[in-house]
């Protein structure tokens, strides 16, 4: 059977996006890149050092022509920021997919959703492909694919938490509400939080922190990209009931020495 | 002429576009984007847009992130 991952007509056949941010050097970030199967990569754009100025490119590290760069708007706090860094990652990189990230306070990096779909719908009309980033708000969601958004990209645990999923009803009732892809960013700890979440049907997983403090990288990358597997075959599979009590697996008549 | 790249404040003597700020600067003039004021000045111009005094420029890349 064929199952892909298509974003705004672009098809992949890994459902594990990373990001870039933290890791000890580009070349650890490609050697994770490479192991993970990941097929999109998350970017951020800042101010060039003018005094420290550093030779090395992350992208020459990842080449933008076999893998899908996806520029973020980390760090913005309002709609207008957000669409201003969008305008320059555009600029910078050539690549007109967007990571709208617009948050709302600086404790718990939660997106102000009321600034994001501002953002998205002006991002939209200047012929970007957006992908928000979003709490796990179904009725938002379905507000996003309204206004034609390619994705949306609900939380599972704030940001860098590495919680694991903290409302799978919610990511359900995502699924539910919306026909465009839904992707779980943020909040997993480990390759094991995986699959409950790709076991519920979402599309993809996009995971940065998780990989970058695991204690081996490149390990964890090849256990997430395991684990993205298995939970997705799962949901394919379709799950078992759950049942309070017991259901014996070996045949009750028959049994040695009982009448 | 006072310009603020990337918040700082610069002080030049002369005339300077885009692309001679960037030279004076010794910045790379690849993977990089340009916005004066709050608006991108796509790449192709860098050499004919001149700054003026006060202008607010910023000069970002790509670098890691989530």
């Amino acid at each position: 059977m064929e199952d892909y991952l298509e974003i705004a007509g672009r098809r992949f056949s890994s459902r594990l996006m990373i990001g870039s941010g933290k890791f000890k050097s580009f070349q650890q970030n490609k050697e994770v890149l490479e192991a993970s199967g990941a097929e999109i990569i998350t970017v951020a754009v800042r101010r060039v050092n003018i005094t420290d100025k550093d030779k090395e490119n992350l992208l020459d590290y990842i080449d933008p022509k076999i893998y899908q760069i996806l520029p973020n708007t980390a760090g913005c706090y309002s709609a207008k920021e957000a669409i201003n860094t969008a305008m320059l990652a555009r600029e910078a990189t050539g690549i007109n997919w967007i990571k709208l990230e617009v948050i709302g306070d600086q404790k718990t990096l939660l997106p102000d959703m009321e600034q994001t779909l501002e953002a998205a719908k002006i991002l939209i009309k200047e012929g970007f492909v957006v992908l928000p980033y979003i709490f796990d708000d179904p009725i938002y969601a379905k507000k996003f694919e309204d206004i034609g958004c390619a994705a949306v990209m609900p939380l599972a645990a704030p940001i860098g938490s590495g919680l694991g999923l903290q409302n799978p009803y919610n990511i359900i009732f995502i699924r539910e509400a919306v026909s465009i892809p839904v992707i779980v960013d943020a909040g997993i700890g480990s390759a094991a939080d995986i699959p409950p979440v790709m076991e519920l049907g979402v599309d993809a997983i996009l995971t940065n922190t998780a990989l970058a403090e695991a204690k081996d990288p490149i390990m964890m990358a090849k256990a997430m990209k395991h684990a993205t597997i298995a939970g997705r075959l799962s949901y394919l599979a379709g799950r078992m009931p759950r049942r309070t009590y017991a259901v014996p697996s070996s045949p009750l008549k028959g049994v040695p020495y009982k009448n | 002429m006072r310009i603020v790249v990337n918040g700082k404040d610069m002080l030049f003597g002369e005339q300077i576009t885009i692309l001679g700020l960037l030279e004076k600067l010794e910045l790379s003039k690849e993977g990089i984007a340009v916005a004066v004021n709050g608006e991108v000045i796509p790449k192709s111009k860098h050499d004919s847009f001149s700054l003026k005094d006060g202008d607010e420029v910023e000069v970002v890349k790509v670098v890691g992130g989530g």
